[in-house]
């Protein structure tokens, strides 16, 4: 097999077999890139020479000499970090996110920086100030976002495996259209630290990866508590990959109605129903549950998200970092500054944010959608109490056309309606492939199955996916390039 | 008729709590250190930063707020105040909204009287709650713009807020007073307003005698020390009665105190007021004290003035007033207490103190702690008065010889030949050199003109360079000279 066809599982092998392999499956990604990531644009960066060779010593890293990519929000020391935003260009930023820190401390080699919507405002990977990625199933398509990047490059096998950050889906869907996995874990698992904060109470890193025991093995170096932030988790974490290769048997999963109801594709309801069979026949307890107050679920985020967010890019100001506008005054700098620097998206949602926490304003929008989240999480623990996963589709549709949603905003946010409430509850929830959309005349598009846990309970999705998984193995699928 | 005013006052009182790191950050909380020396990612806020809460300036905080006889809250939160300045540089400062962590409080505050004479009132606090320093602008020197230090950019602050409960500029610096030296008891801040670790805002406003609504409040910033914030408000209160007496209304706003002009001016209107969108810091989890931790710090809290002044008085037998003047400065009180400890007596070590070290420090604006006579040299000065080595009008003029030289009295005695005459012998001889040559005064005395012992004494310790004990040439002299 050519080696950037490698999941991170067989290149671990294939390292730890023959070290000098790795500077090999580097210079395999890097020609791969070449190949096709002139159409697809999922990287804004990269850096072939990055890598350091296995030494003997490392022999216990578990991502030795194994090149993983990272969505362009997480600060990399040294190197260029830009959120695909105009007013991050030339910012380098001094230290190392935690993740980047773990990845490299397992001995992974930081491979690329992936193209994202611009501060990971968009489910399309098309606000980015580098231009749109597209998807590698079919180039018409978006690949989701806003990890589009990250999940576009392990779809087209020019990562071995990405990380990617959710605020609202943005690991999830771009993973569905894609056709691959992505996994956000809960709140608090993996350290934000060096993440560029979007929505602080919702954002979350986590893996998009070919396989589900990749997803585990990627979760097992980046989760764990970090002292460096407050919302971090003191938890144990447990080997993830001793949940893979179980039996579903006596699982109960429930199906909430409100999932399978009006605004879903056909294909998608269809594909997600014969996966619920599959797991059926393998042994899991299917019942329909019903969480009624997702129905606010987006209202809610575009309150509590926006508001959170034109706090945290206040920051982007001209002052210390990044673009400035040179002006003798100083509010006139303030005002060019962003003007110039943020895309309409950014401009949108800060304008958004600002209005729900002014004055006057803040009790009937942002302490609102306080409560009506704390009822969105009740909704989940109460049908957590008889079911230990809940399915549903990840997102209403496959991948739409490029272009085809920009100037509808709203009609954009509404393809984030099954994976926001998982942010909003804080609980995990993963993406992974469970067939295609088929019309006969464009290429086949992929479909994405969600599985959704109770907090810190990412083991009983990494259970469910991979019996799935080892069942259906749509991943052997590939798309043309 | 004339309508009487008052003057309603409340003050917001910053001070910078002391910790060696900052609030949210291992950095150096440190004073005077090179320009952006103490920064990292959290407190530039660089992109992906989060801030950790450093938890000894929590505790420093529950001290403040239970020294002012605060409700120290159950759960801790911050909230995050949006606004844009260079020197702030997330764009927010991190903050306490609705749950300040010390609230409903109250300090007693002494005002001073006519001749001394010292009332208490009660000073009510409304909030203490705790946020992050911002950084500072440079713009000495630079051409073409400013440069932004942020050594001080997330240094831990305290922010204690007054009720509208003082009602003279004279009440507001008192209560300054009192509030800076339960600072100092608590060992919390180092209280400098040079250096900025204590920063005071007034609201002021004024309404009629009698009337209980309140007036439109005007906010004056800018006041470099106590006394600077006396006339501030003494300046506002005066404009403001002359507006309302001309029929103009207040406008509620923001005034700068210049302190060459010795006036107030407008900053900013109601109007151009800042919307700080103020909503819950999601980086920090709110989290709860344990109520134990809370009678901890109550059980390590230190003797505080009042408790002080009061055992001044008992133990050491002090008037009310020199007590209060004794234990309203934390230095002060311990300068004194050193000094009993080298067995000084309290009474002439207050007098001392009070009218000799405290004249000589004050003319050469030196505090107290950097005095150059240590308590110990004083508390051996006040020895040789106790035990009649030296008269007390000698020691006058040994004390500035020790500010001077930093030598001990002692020595400074040995050196001039200073010790008190009280060889009789030796007194006698010039008691009766000084009979001889004023026979006038000595034939008043004789007569019943008392005050001609005076001048006689003095005749006799002229005689002797001042080194003769006055009360034995008395005796001497009477002996003498007997009154027919």
């Amino acid at each position: 097999m050519e080696l950037f066809r490698l999941t991170i599982k067989q290149a671990q092998e294939v390292v730890r077999k023959t070290p000098k392999q790795a500077g090999e499956l580097l210079q395999a990604l890097t020609k791969r890139i070449g190949q096709v990531d002139s159409k697809l644009k999922a990287y804004v960066r990269f850096n072939p020479n990055h890598i350091q060779l296995p030494k003997r010593s490392d022999q216990n890293a578990p991502l030795l000499g194994i090149p993983i990519s990272v969505k362009d929000n997480m600060v990399t020391q040294d190197w260029e970090t830009t959120c695909g935003s105009k007013i991050l260009k030339g910012f380098v930023p001094p230290y190392d996110a935690t993740v980047i820190k773990k990845l490299k401390e397992a001995g992974a080699t930081i491979f690329g920086k992936c193209n994202m919507d611009e501060f990971a405002f968009g489910s399309s990977c098309e606000t980015s100030c580098f231009g749109p990625t597209r998807n590698p199933w079919n180039v018409d398509c978006v690949p989701g976002g806003s990890s589009g990047g990250s999940a576009a490059a392990v779809a087209s096998d020019t990562a071995i495996a990405a990380l990617g950050s959710d605020t609202g889906g943005s690991i999830r869907q771009p993973a569905s259209f894609c056709g691959v996995v992505g996994l956000k874990p809960t709140y608090g698992r993996v350290s934000r630290y060096g993440l560029v904060a979007f929505g602080s109470s919702l954002d979350q890193i986590g893996p998009i990866t070919k396989t589900v025991e990749d997803a585990a093995i990627l979760l097992n170096v980046i989760a764990g508590h970090d002292e460096c932030d407050s919302t971090s988790a003191d938890i144990p974490v447990p080997d993830y990959t001793s949940f893979l290769g179980k039996n579903v048997k006596g699982l109960k999963i429930g199906l909430p109605k409100e999932y399978f109801a009006e605004g879903l594709n056909p294909q998608v309801e269809r594909k997600v129903k014969e996966a619920i069979t599959v797991l059926r026949d393998l042994g899991a307890g299917c019942v329909e549950v019903s969480l009624p107050y997702m129905k606010y679920a987006v209202a809610v985020y575009y309150v509590v998200a926006v508001a959170e967010a034109s706090s945290n890019l206040g920051r982007f100001d001209g002052v210390q970092y990044g673009l400035r506008a040179e002006n003798s005054n100083l509010r006139d700098m303030y005002f060019e500054t962003r003007n110039q620097g943020f895309g309409a998206e950014a401009k949108r949602r800060i304008l958004l944010g600002t209005f729900v926490l002014s004055a006057g304003y803040y009790d009937a929008y942002y302490l609102k959608g306080l409560k009506v989240r704390t009822l969105i999480k009740q909704d989940f623990d109460r049908v957590f109490e008889k079911v230990d996963l809940i399915l549903g589709p990840t997102s209403p549709t496959p991948a739409f056309k490029v272009g085809e949603l920009t100037s509808d905003p709203l009609a954009m946010y509404l393809s984030d309606i099954y994976t926001i409430s998982a942010n909003l509850a804080g609980i995990p929830a993963m993406s992974i492939p469970c067939g295609f959309s088929r019309d006969g005349v464009t290429p086949p598009l992929p479909i994405g199955l969600q599985l959704m846990a109770k907090p810190f309970e990412e083991g009983t999705i990494f259970r469910a996916a991979s019996a799935y998984e080892q069942a259906t193995k749509w991943y052997e699928q590939k798309p043309k390039l | 008729m004339n309508t009487q005013y008052e003057s309603v006052i409340g003050l917001e009182v910053h001070v910078q709590l002391k910790t060696k790191s900052k609030i949210f950050c291992a950095c150096s909380a440190a004073f005077g250190c090179e320009a952006n020396e103490n920064t990292c990612p959290v407190c530039l806020g660089l992109p992906g930063s989060l801030p950790v809460l450093n938890e000894k300036v929590l505790e420093l905080a529950i001290k403040v707020g239970l020294a002012l006889n605060c409700r120290i809250s159950e759960r801790i939160k911050f909230d995050r105040k949006n606004y844009f300045y260079p020197d702030l540089p997330k764009a927010y400062q991190i903050s306490q909204y609705d749950m300040p962590v010390a609230s409903k409080g109250f300090l007693v505050v002494e005002i001073k009287g006519d001749g001394g004479v010292l009332t208490e009132k009660r000073i009510g606090i409304t909030r203490a709650h705790l946020e992050e320093d911002a950084g500072k602008l440079l713009h000495e020197g630079i051409k073409d713009g400013s440069w932004v230090d942020y050594n001080r950019a997330g240094v831990p602050l305290l922010e204690i807020v007054s009720e509208p409960d003082l009602r003279t500029p004279e009440e507001a610096f008192q209560y300054l007073v009192s509030l800076k030296a339960i600072l100092q008891y608590l060992e919390v801040s180092d209280c400098n307003m040079e250096e900025g670790s204590l920063r005071c805002d007034a609201n002021v406003s004024i309404r009629s005698i009698g009337e209980t609504k309140l007036g439109t409040k005007v906010e004056i910033k800018n006041m470099n020390s106590f006394r600077a914030v006396q006339k501030a408000l003494a300046y506002e209160v005066k404009r403001q009665t002359k507006a309302v007496e001309s029929g103009e209304k207040i406008i509620q706003e923001t005034r700068l105190w210049n302190e060459s002009k010795s006036e107030t001016f407008s900053m900013r209107s109601k109007e151009q007021a800042h919307d700080y969108r103020y909503f819950p810091e999601p980086d920090l989890v709110p989290f709860s004290v344990a109520s134990e931790k809370i009678e901890t710090i109550k059980k390590s809290l230190p003797e505080l003035p009042k408790a002080r002044w009061d055992r001044f008085k008992t133990r050491y037998g002090l008037s009310d007033y020199d007590a209060y003047v004794l234990t309203s400065d934390k230095i002060l009180g311990d300068y004194f207490e050193a000094c009993i400890q080298e067995k000084a007596d309290p009474k002439l070590t207050s007098n001392w103190i009070q009218s000799e070290l405290l004249a000589l420090l004050n003319a050469g604006k030196i505090a107290i702690g950097d005095s150059p006579v240590k308590a110990k040299d004083l508390a051996g000065l006040i020895r040789l008065i106790g035990n009649n080595t030296v008269s007390g009008k000698i020691a006058k003029e040994i004390l500035p010889m020790m500010f001077e030289t930093r030598k001990s009295a002692e020595t400074i005695v040995k050196e001039k030949g200073l010790v008190q005459v009280t060889d009789l012998k030796v007194l006698e001889e010039a008691a009766d050199r000084v009979i001889r040559a004023n026979a006038k005064s000595v034939s008043d005395l004789k007569a019943g003109k008392k005050q001609a012992l005076g001048f006689l004494v003095g005749q006799v310790m002229k005689e002797t360079k001042g080194k003769a004990n006055p009360k034995l040439i008395n005796e001497i002299l009477t002996q003498k000279l007997p009154i027919q």
